[in-house]
């Protein structure tokens, strides 16, 4: 297991890259593998980092200009004429405002449309709450056909950007915004579906996604030698792999999720339906408490509404404290 | 393809129309007005303009059809089903459970339909994207796009149009057709929308005004279409709601309600009476 997380994991030199430049890099990989790959952007094109992908494809590259529904349902006619759109704005206006034209055009057509959400989470910071999206799993996860992605690190975002266009059929990919932790390796597997036991422990179970799972990893260190606690990797929030969570949790019989989301409706939610038909037992969710962001730098505001790895070693206790 | 003749396309509008009247009042829910009004489009469209084959649906050198106001689907079924892309006597099965011919149209649920379509405003995006993939594959066919005047309201629309005039989209025809009504009722009253033409000649349309009913005009302005070079098209139909059906014709309160068994045989009398 060691050998495919990066071995600097725990210095305090880990390197760091934002998730969105996983995806830049993974687009143009993916546009050389396939003709069909299109890119599309609402204007916000090196934030979404596709300034690479359109320099070297320009023919294969549309701007929409600011207008995130059209965006939408252009690509997916695009898709259904066989082409493979990637689609991408902030994450609160696709697919914050496209919401209809993704789930009629793209999921209900079963389109192989690409959806792109970047700046997610809280940690986007000084913007304010309305840049913040902290409900978009939510309203990707509950669409039929579709595929919900929320990538760890730079390294993982490139490969689910390739997994994305392999996969027949739309996907969400949430990225974010910050510098954060590169936690695997190149040779770390990705396969859409797949979550990985990143620690391996005996008390307690940590189901953690996107750039958040550092914290839970950090928290995890924290505690070693007092609580054996096994941390797992869920990139893929639809479809959950209930194999690996159902493995881990009959051995640990608690679980703490992590995400930088609404505590309902994303990975936290998705882990509860899981478990209250398959396996009840106690599940403590870090992350947003149905409240909205505000300005800050990142650390800040990660802090302050409770998502650093000290927030994890206090939800861990308690969880444990509902252990039966 | 068998070539119409005009009066045959008059004949072949006619039984159309009977069969809108008939799996609306079968189906016992549904939008009367704009399918009766856009017989004469769609006749034209399917007999005599669109290059497609029933038989082989997914012909990758077809015309393709986007529907956008998906709520005047009774019309795009009855003349996929004339046209012989599945039985007639299937229009019976309109809106109810189990069929593939459902309330608003779903790609993939019969032969011949393009897109899923009910959410207005989202059509012409959709086809600007399979005109663009058309432009990458250089591909020749023609994408052509029906929209209403009500579901100019929705804001896509306009982000759509400027995108078809930026990228000089000129493999796209669009048809709106202007018959002035929309549920709560007339469109000038609800939102006023002149000048449409203006408008679209403002964000680099060319557009073309014609009578909605007269088929010469139709295939007149199809054919007008295609020798546009670097500008999408907007044909501006102008149609009659209900048209065919003297006591539907011009009424708001007929955009989304069905016949009942009476007006059914009222309205087919008078149909069956203009064309023997």
């Amino acid at each position: 297991m060691d050998n495919f997380l990066n071995p600097k994991l725990y210095a305090k030199d880990v390197e760091q890259l934002p998730t969105r430049n996983g995806y830049g890099d993974g687009l143009v990989l993916a546009a050389e593998k396939d003709v069909n790959v299109v890119g599309l952007c609402a204007d916000l094109t090196g934030s979404v980092c596709m300034l690479a992908f359109a320099k070297k494809f320009p023919e294969r590259f549309i701007q929409v200009g600011v207008a995130e529904q059209n965006m939408a349902s252009v690509a997916a006619g695009l898709a259904v004429e066989g082409k493979i759109p990637f689609f991408a704005s902030y994450a609160v206006f696709s697919p914050g405002r496209s919401w209809d034209q993704i789930r009629v055009n793209g999921c209900y057509n079963n389109a192989n449309i690409k959806v792109v959400g970047a700046h997610a989470g809280i940690s986007v910071g000084p913007d304010g709450a309305t840049h913040q999206a902290l409900e978009d799993i939510a309203i990707m996860r509950v669409l039929p056909n579709m595929i919900v992605i929320v990538p760890c690190d730079a390294l993982e975002t490139k490969k689910a950007t390739l997994a994305a266009a392999a996969h027949k059929g739309p996907v969400y990919l949430r990225l974010t915004r910050e510098k954060t932790p590169i936690m695997t390796t190149e040779q770390t597997p990705f396969v859409i579906g797949k979550a990985s036991v990143y620690r391996e422990g005996t008390d307690i179970t940590i189901v953690g996604c996107g750039p958040l799972l550092y914290e839970a990893l950090i928290a995890a260190e924290q505690l070693k030698g007092k609580v054996s606690v096994e941390v797992i990797n869920c990139p893929t929030i639809k479809p959950m792999d209930t194999e690996t969570i159902l493995a881990s949790v009959k051995k640990t019989k608690v679980v703490v999720t992590v995400e930088e989301h609404q505590i309902t409706g994303g990975l936290g939610g998705a882990i509860c339906e899981l478990l209250s038909e398959q396996y009840p037992i106690p599940v403590i969710r870090v992350g947003m408490p149905d409240s909205f962001g505000e300005s800050g730098n990142p650390d800040e505001l990660l802090t302050k509404y409770g998502m650093k790895a000290g927030d994890i070693v206090r939800a861990v206790q308690k969880a444990l404290s509902l252990k039966h | 393809m068998k070539q119409y003749s005009l009066q045959q396309l008059e004949i072949k509008a006619n039984e159309i129309r009977q069969s809108i009247i008939t799996m609306l009042l079968e189906a016992k829910s549904g939008h009367s007005a704009g399918p009766l009004g856009m017989v004469e489009i769609f006749t034209a469209l399917y007999f005599s303009i669109l290059r497609h084959d029933p038989k082989n649906p997914l012909l990758p050198e077809r015309d393709r059809l986007v529907l956008s106001h998906g709520h005047i689907c009774p019309v795009l079924y009855a003349t996929l089903a004339h046209a012989g892309y599945f039985p007639i006597e299937e229009l019976l099965t309109l809106r109810k459970l189990n069929t593939r011919l459902q309330g608003h149209p779903h790609r993939g649920s019969v032969p011949g339909i393009e897109n899923t379509s009910g959410p207005l405003g989202q059509g012409l995006s959709q086809a600007i994207g399979m005109a663009l993939a058309a432009r990458f594959d250089k591909k020749k066919h023609t994408i052509y796009c029906l929209t209403s005047d009500g579901e100019q309201n929705e804001g896509q629309i306009w982000e759509a149009v400027m995108l078809a005039g930026k990228y000089k989209i000129d493999n796209l025809t669009a048809f709106l057709d202007r018959n002035n009504i929309q549920i709560d009722g007339n469109t000038e009253d609800i939102m006023p929308l002149e000048s449409l033409r203006a408008k679209y000649e403002a964000f680099n349309w060319h557009v073309i005004e014609i009578d909605g009913h007269n088929f010469q005009q139709i295939i007149d302005a199809c054919n007008t279409a295609k020798a546009i070079v670097e500008k999408p098209v907007m044909i501006i139909a102008h149609t009659i709601p209900g048209k065919g059906v003297d006591f539907m014709e011009y009424k708001y309160e007929w955009h989304g309600k069905p016949p009942n068994k009476e007006e059914a045989a009222l309205a087919l009398a008078q149909l069956q009476k203009a064309h023997g």
